[in-house]
C-alpha cells in the first residue's frame, strides 16, 4: 500500500540509476510508453467536463426545436412561457438575427431560427429558467405557427427538388456545392488500360457518439466581458463566432474549451446553443448553462455524410492504375458547416496512397431536411477510400494478383508531388503492408480458410493536419509560450484543445524532452483563449505535429538562454551542456552542473523574468487551382489492416475475431497514447462497418410530412460495446519523418480508414458476396447470399448513380505533364492570388 | 440532460399496504422496482403516474425458495442474483440464461423479476422523447391515435421484449397477483394479450408479487436471443425451449416459446405438440424449427430489418433444440457477438 501511495505522488521519472541509456542523442521521454499527464484525473473522476461546473445563481437553458423537417415560421407568440413561474427569460430569433457558420463561405446558421427551419431538431427558442425541469415545461408554452414546406429527404430527391430551396444560396436549387477538377486526360489514360472496372458504392452516414454530451456554460464577468466553457474542439473558430454574431470586440469574449469526452469531430464547429447562453448571459448578468440530451446530440450532428460514389478505374494487365474517374453524389443535411471541405476531401486523398496518373473528380453536395452533416474522424475520405479499396479487391481477382502484392506493385513514392499537387513527405506504406502481411499469416488465409471464414486487406493515409486555415490569413496556426518559474517549473500555455486524444500529453513530453525534466513538473494552460497563443483546434490530426513543432521552437529558446547562463556559471562552451534528470550539466563530466531550477535562477538574473515563445506555419502547397486548399498537409501517415471474419452462411451474421493494422506515425511520441488512437480507430471503424447508421425514417407521404432520425438514443443507434471488439494486434511503422516534431506523424484518424473495406473484403473471401456499402449488416449478407445462390450478381449494393449536370470541370495538368499547380481553364482566377478569402479547410 | 417529472412517492414496507395504495390511488400510480425501465421512460414522459410506490422496502417480496418439488421467487430478486444462482441450472437453464442476457451488469444489478416480467411493450415510434413523439404527430400508444408501424390497425404493435417471461412460460411458470381483495394465482401464458398498450391482464390494483414453479425434475431449457450486440439490446427474437426427455432420449414433453416477435411471448403450440414421443434428432429439430418459425410474424418497429428476424427465427430455434440435445453450442454463442453464459 505504501509503495501504491509512493508511486501516486512519484510517478515514473527516469533517473540515471533505473535508466542505464547514456547521455547523447538518445531521447528520454519521447518513444518510452508513459502514463498521461491527465490520467490520472480522469481515472479518478477529477475531471471537470463543462457539464461538472456549477456556479452561483446558475439559471439552466433548454430549446425550443422544430417538430417539422421543413417549414417557415409564420408567428412566435412566448408570453405564456415567459409568465410561467421560474422563467427568467425567452430569446427568438429576432434577438440574434446574425447569421455564422464554420466556413467563411458557408455562413448560412442562425443561433435561434428567424422565419425558417429546415430540419426536425432546428432550434426556434430557448427558454431560460431557475431550473431545468421549467425550462423543458416552458418550451411548450411557446406557440409557434407554422406553413409546412415539402420535405426533401435524400439527394436524389433534392436533385428533383429544385423549389422550394432549403437556402437561398449554393450552386443552384437544392445543389450546394458542385466540384469537377481533372489532372490529366483520364480519358486517355482509360485507353491505356487493359482493363476498365466500374462499381458503384454507398456508404451510409454515421454519427460520432462521443460519450459527453455537448455542454456550455456562459458568465458575465464583473467587467461586463463574457467568459463561456464550453465543450469545443475549436475554441478560437467559437471565439470568432460569438464576436460576430453578438457584436462584441473579440477581446472582450473569453472562450474554455473544457477538456472533451471525446469529440471526433462532432464538437469542431460553433453551435448554436454555444451563441444561446452567452447571449443569456451577458442579458441575465447570471451564469446560464445547457447541457444537451443525447437526442440533441444527434441534431447537432455534423457527422459523416452519406456518400453514393461510382468508381472508373483504368489498370493494365501488372496492376498499373493509368486512370481513375470518381462522382460523388453527397447528402449534406440541412446546412453547409464543413460541406464544402467535406466534398473537396471526398476526392482529394485518393492519390496519396497509390500511384494515379490522371484522375478526374466530379463531386456534388445537396441540401436535404435532415441534420447538418460535417467533419467525422477522417472527415470526407473514409467513404471514397471504402470505395477505392474495395475495388482494388475485385482488381486483384480479375487479374488473378494477390491483393497485398498488387497494392505493393503501386504504392505512391516518398516526397513525391501527387496528380492534385499533394507534396507527400515519407511514405511507408510498403513496409506497412509488408508487415501486416506477415504478423496476419496473410498468405496461408488468404483464399485459403475454410468456407465461411475469410480476411480482407485494405489500406489508407490520412493528413497529419490541414495545410491551410479555415479563414484565409497568413499567420501561424499554432503557437506555444512557455513560462519559467524559479522553483523549476514549467507552464505551457496553448490554445490546443485536450479532447481525449492526448494533446496536452504531447505538449508536455516535448517541452520535457526538450528542457531534461518530467512531463509532471509541468503546468498546462490550454484551450483558452486569454491565457495561450491561437491553436486552430483539434481537427484534422493537426495537434501533434503543429503544437508540437511550436512547442520544440518555444523550448528549444529557452534552453538556450538557459545554456547561455550556466555556460557562464560553470565556465564551459554551452555546447557541451547537457539537459537531462532535472539538471542542466556539462556533457563530458556529468557531475559539474547545476539543478534545472538553478539555471533558471542564473537566466533570470542575466536576462531577466524567462518566457519564451514558438509557433509554427505549414510549407506552402504547390496546389494553386482552386479547389486546392483542401488537401495539402505537411505529411501523410499510412496505414494497413487484415481483418478476419466468420460469415454464418444461412443467418449472414458476420463476427470479426480478429484485426491486425500497422500504422506509419513516422515516431510514436507516447507509445501507449498512439496505441490507444490505433485501437480506437479500429473500435470505431468496426462500428462505421458492421452496424452504426445515422438513418431517417420518413413517414408514409399521404399521412405525414415528417422526416424524423429513426432513432436518436445512445441504445438504439448500434455503436459496439466492449464485448464486441474484437483482439486487434498493432504494429507502428516508425521512420521519424522531419516535417514533425521528433519525427511523429499523425495517427488519431488514418487508422480507422482501412477497417470498413478491409472488412468487406474479408466477407467475400468468406463467402464469396461483395457488399458495395457499409454498414455490412446481415440482413445484406443475407440477400446477396441468396442472389449467389440464384446464380446471379452475388453483390449487395447501390445499382446506379443518378443523373447529376456537372459543371465543366477545371484542368490541371500533372506535374509530370508540367503543369504548374494552376487550373489552365480558370477563367475566374488570376495567378498567382493570395489575398483575397477563398475556399479553405480544416 | 432530461430529468424525471415531479411524482408523489410512497414506499410501503407489507404487500398488504402496497395493495392498499393501489386499490386507493387508482391507476395513476405505478409500483416501482428496480426501476430501469420506468424511470427512463418517465423522463422521456412515455409514463407519467401520478405516484411511485417503491416495492424495496417489502421484505417478502425478496424471498426465495428453490426445491424439487416446486419454486416460489420473489417478484423483487434481481436479475443479477438469478443469473449467479447456482441452484437455478438444468430444468430452470434458460431462466438464469434469460435473466444474464437482460441489458448491461449495473442494470441487472437494480432491474427486478418482476419488473422484467410486467416490463412496458417497446417499439421504435414509442420508446422516443417528448419532442420525437410530438414530430411524428405521437401514436396509439401515448398521446396519439394512429399506430406507425400499421397506419391501418386499430390496436398498438408495440413488442413485448421481457426476456424472462418467454423462458418462465417455457417452464410453465405461474405468478402471484395480488389486490386489496384477494388474490390469484395466473399462468404467465394466461398473463399477456395481444394488445401493445394492454398487454397484461394484471389489474391495475393488483400487484405481481412471486413467480410460481412447479417441479422441473427430468426437464432440460434453454433461452436464445436475437440482438445486436453482446450487451445493452432488448431482445428483437427470442426462443425459450423446454423439454422432458426419457431415459432413452424421447421428448415426453416440450414447451417452445417465441419471444419478442409481438405484443406478447408466443407459444409455438404446433412445433411443442409435435416434438412430444420424439427423439431429438436432425430431422425432428427441423420440423419442429419450422413450424416454431410460423408463429413469427416481426413487424418493422425494431432494430434489425423484420423480414430477416422472421427467416432467421427457425435458426435461432434450431440452436435452442440443439442445446437441448446437449450439442456444443458456446462457438454459435460467442459467433452472436460474445453472448457468453455462465450458464
Amino acid at each position: 500500500m505504501k509503495g501504491q501511495m509512493a508511486e501516486q505522488k512519484e510517478p515514473r521519472k527516469p533517473s540515471r540509476s533505473e535508466d542505464s541509456r547514456p547521455y547523447g542523442e538518445a531521447l528520454r521521454i519521447i518513444g518510452v510508453p508513459r502514463r498521461r499527464v491527465d490520467g490520472r484525473a480522469k481515472v479518478t473522476g477529477q475531471t471537470r467536463f463543462a457539464d461538472d461546473i456549477f456556479l452561483p445563481r446558475m439559471a439552466h437553458c433548454k430549446l425550443l426545436r422544430s417538430p417539422h423537417p421543413h417549414a417557415r415560421i409564420r408567428k412566435i407568440d412566448v408570453s405564456r412561457a415567459l409568465a410561467h413561474p421560474g422563467v427568467y427569460m425567452v430569446l427568438t430569433g429576432k434577438d440574434l438575427p446574425i447569421q455564422y457558420g464554420i466556413l467563411p463561405v458557408s455562413q448560412d446558421e442562425q443561433a435561434l431560427c428567424l422565419d425558417h427551419v429546415r430540419h426536425v431538431g432546428d432550434p426556434i427558442a430557448a427558454v431560460i429558467a431557475r431550473e431545468e425541469l421549467t425550462a423543458f415545461e416552458a418550451l411548450d408554452l411557446i406557440d409557434v405557427d407554422y406553413e409546412i414546406l415539402p420535405t426533401i429527404s435524400d439527394p436524389e430527391e433534392a436533385l428533383a427538388t429544385p423549389q422550394p430551396r432549403i437556402h437561398e444560396y449554393g450552386e443552384e436549387g437544392n445543389i450546394h456545392k458542385q466540384v469537377a477538377l481533372e489532372f490529366g486526360n483520364v480519358e486517355q489514360g482509360f485507353a491505356e488500360a487493359d482493363e476498365i472496372f466500374e462499381d458503384t458504392f454507398f456508404y451510409q452516414g454515421n454519427t460520432h457518439l462521443a460519450i459527453e454530451q455537448h455542454a456550455s456554460l456562459a458568465i458575465k464577468d464583473p467587467d461586463g466581458k463574457l467568459t463561456i466553457w464550453s465543450s469545443t474542439q475549436t475554441p478560437h473558430y467559437l471565439h470568432r463566432a460569438l464576436a460576430k454574431v453578438l457584436e462584441m470586440p473579440a477581446a472582450h469574449i473569453r472562450v474554455i474549451a473544457t477538456p472533451n469526452g471525446g469529440g471526433f469531430g462532432g464538437k469542431s464547429d460553433p453551435f448554436n446553443h454555444e451563441i444561446v447562453v452567452a447571449k443569456a448571459a451577458l442579458a441575465l448578468d447570471r451564469p446560464v448553462k445547457i447541457c444537451l440530451t443525447r437526442e440533441e446530440v444527434f441534431y447537432c450532428h455534423r457527422g459523416r455524410h452519406p456518400v453514393l460514389m461510382k468508381f472508373k478505374t483504368g489498370v493494365r494487365r501488372d496492376g498499373t492504375i493509368t486512370g481513375v474517374h470518381l462522382q460523388t453524389l453527397i447528402d449534406g443535411g440541412a446546412y453547409g458547416s464543413y460541406g464544402v471541405a467535406s466534398t473537396y476531401y471526398a476526392g482529394a486523398l485518393q492519390t496519396t496512397t497509390y500511384h494515379i496518373p490522371r484522375y478526374r473528380y466530379e463531386g456534388c453536395r445537396t441540401f436535404t431536411n435532415k441534420p447538418p452533416c460535417g467533419p467525422k474522424r477522417g472527415h470526407g475520405t473514409p467513404q471514397p477510400r471504402f470505395g477505392q479499396e474495395v475495388q482494388l479487391d475485385k482488381i486483384a481477382e480479375k487479374l488473378q494478383i494477390d491483393p497485398a502484392e498488387l497494392r505493393l506493385r503501386i504504392v505512391e513514392a516518398p516526397n513525391t508531388v501527387t496528380a492534385n499537387f499533394l507534396r507527400l513527405g515519407s511514405v511507408n506504406l510498403t513496409e506497412c503492408i509488408r508487415r501486416v502481411v506477415k504478423i496476419s499469416d496473410w498468405k496461408n488465409k488468404f483464399r485459403k480458410l475454410p468456407e465461411g471464414r475469410g480476411v480482407g486487406i485494405a489500406c489508407s493515409a490520412y493528413l497529419t493536419g490541414a495545410g491551410l486555415p479555415i479563414y484565409w490569413n497568413k499567420m501561424p496556426h499554432s503557437g506555444v509560450q512557455l513560462k519559467f518559474d524559479r522553483g523549476g517549473g514549467v507552464s505551457i500555455f496553448c490554445g490546443a484543445t485536450e479532447i481525449g486524444q492526448g494533446s496536452d500529453d504531447v505538449l508536455a513530453g516535448i517541452v520535457a524532452e526538450v528542457l531534461g525534466i518530467d512531463p509532471f513538473d509541468i503546468r498546462l494552460f490550454t484551450g483558452d483563449t486569454d491565457l495561450g497563443p491561437v491553436d486552430l483546434g483539434s481537427y484534422s490530426s493537426r495537434v501533434t505535429l503543429m503544437a508540437g513543432n511550436a512547442a520544440i521552437q518555444a523550448a528549444e529558446r529557452g534552453k538556450a538562454l538557459l545554456a547561455e547562463a550556466v555556460a557562464l556559471k560553470l565556465a564551459i562552451p554551452k555546447e557541451r551542456l547537457y539537459f537531462a534528470d532535472k539538471r542542466v550539466f556539462d556533457s563530458t563530466a556529468p557531475d559539474n552542473g547545476v539543478s534545472f531550477a538553478e539555471a533558471i535562477c542564473l537566466a533570470e538574473a542575466r536576462f531577466g523574468t524567462i518566457g519564451t515563445v514558438g509557433s509554427y506555419t505549414p510549407p506552402k502547397s504547390p496546389a494553386l487551382y482552386k479547389g486546392g486548399g483542401v488537401g495539402p498537409s505537411p505529411t501523410y501517415s499510412y496505414s494497413a489492416a487484415v481483418v478476419e471474419v466468420e460469415v454464418n452462411p444461412i443467418t449472414g451474421w458476420v463476427h470479426v475475431p480478429k484485426v491486425w493494422i500497422t500504422h506509419d506515425i513516422g515516431r510514436a511520441l507516447n507509445p501507449t497514447l498512439a496505441r490507444g488512437q490505433v485501437e480506437g480507430s479500429v473500435y470505431m471503424g468496426l462500428g462505421e462497418a458492421l452496424m452504426e447508421e445515422q438513418k431517417f425514417r420518413r413517414l408514409p407521404k399521404r399521412l405525414s410530412h415528417a422526416l424524423v432520425h429513426k432513432f436518436p438514443s445512445m441504445l438504439e443507434y448500434k455503436s459496439p460495446t466492449s464485448l464486441d471488439m474484437p483482439e486487434v494486434v498493432t504494429e507502428l511503422v516508425e521512420d521519424p519523418d522531419p516535417r514533425g516534431p521528433f519525427g511523429a506523424k499523425e495517427v488519431g484518424q488514418g487508422p480507422l480508414l482501412p477497417i470498413m473495406p478491409a472488412v468487406a473484403n474479408a466477407v467475400y473471401d468468406a463467402v464469396g458476396v461483395r457488399i458495395d456499402e457499409v454498414p455490412i449488416t446481415p440482413e445484406k449478407v443475407m440477400k446477396a447470399l441468396a442472389e449467389k445462390k440464384a446464380g446471379r450478381e452475388p453483390r449487395f449494393g447501390p445499382d446506379h448513380f443518378p443523373h447529376v449536370k456537372w459543371p465543366e470541370a477545371l484542368r490541371i495538368p500533372p506535374p509530370w505533364e508540367g503543369g504548374d499547380g494552376n487550373a489552365v481553364n480558370d477563367v475566374h482566377r488570376e495567378k498567382p492570388r493570395a489575398t483575397k478569402e477563398k475556399v479553405l479547410a480544416p | 440532460m432530461m430529468r424525471l417529472p415531479l411524482f408523489e412517492f410512497r414506499a410501503p414496507r407489507t404487500v398488504e399496504e402496497a395493495a392498499r395504495i393501489l386499490d386507493g390511488e387508482g391507476p395513476q400510480t405505478m409500483p416501482l422496482a428496480g426501476g430501469t425501465d420506468l424511470l427512463p421512460n418517465m423522463k422521456r414522459r412515455q409514463q407519467v403516474p401520478k405516484t411511485l410506490m417503491s416495492l424495496s422496502r417489502i421484505g417478502e417480496l425478496h424471498q426465495t425458495k428453490l426445491g424439487d418439488a416446486g419454486s416460489r421467487i420473489g417478484a423483487c430478486t434481481t436479475l443479477s442474483e438469478i443469473a449467479a444462482d447456482p441452484r437455478l441450472r438444468n430444468g430452470l437453464t434458460a431462466l438464469a440464461q434469460a435473466a444474464s442476457f437482460v441489458a448491461t451488469p449495473q442494470i441487472r444489478n437494480m432491474a427486478t423479476l418482476g419488473g422484467n416480467l410486467c416490463l412496458d411493450t417497446r417499439c421504435n415510434y414509442y420508446d422516443q422523447n417528448y419532442e420525437w413523439r410530438k414530430a411524428i404527430g405521437f401514436c396509439l400508444k401515448k398521446d396519439g391515435d394512429i399506430c406507425w408501424v400499421a397506419p391501418g390497425s386499430s390496436k398498438c404493435m408495440a413488442v413485448s421484449s421481457t426476456d424472462t417471461a418467454p423462458a418462465l412460460m417455457a417452464l410453465g411458470a405461474r405468478v402471484r397477483l395480488v389486490s386489496r381483495s384477494g388474490e390469484r394465482e395466473v399462468h404467465l401464458s394466461e398473463l399477456y394479450q395481444n394488445d401493445g398498450i394492454h398487454y397484461m391482464k394484471r389489474q391495475p390494483n393488483e400487484l405481481l408479487t412471486e413467480v410460481l414453479l412447479d417441479s422441473l425434475h427430468g426437464w432440460k431449457s434453454a433461452y436464445w436471443k436475437l440482438r445486436r450486440r453482446g450487451s445493452f439490446d432488448f431482445p428483437v427474437l427470442s426462443v425459450a425451449a423446454a423439454a422432458r426427455l426419457s431415459n432413452k432420449g424421447i421428448i415426453e414433453d416440450a414447451r417452445i416459446v417465441v419471444g419478442s416477435v409481438a405484443c406478447l411471448p408466443l407459444v409455438a403450440v404446433e412445433a411443442s405438440n409435435f416434438l412430444k414421443g420424439q427423439p431429438l434428432n436432425q430431422d425432428s429439430i427441423a420440423r419442429a424449427a419450422a413450424l416454431a418459425a410460423r408463429v413469427a410474424k416481426p413487424l418493422d418497429n425494431t432494430d434489425f430489418d423484420m423480414t430477416w428476424r422472421k427467416r432467421v427465427t427457425a435458426e435461432f430455434v434450431t440452436y435452442a433444440l440443439r442445446e437441448l440435445r446437449g450439442d456444443d453450442m458456446r462457438g454459435e454463442r460467442l459467433l452472436l457477438r460474445r453472448h457468453s453464459s455462465s450458464c
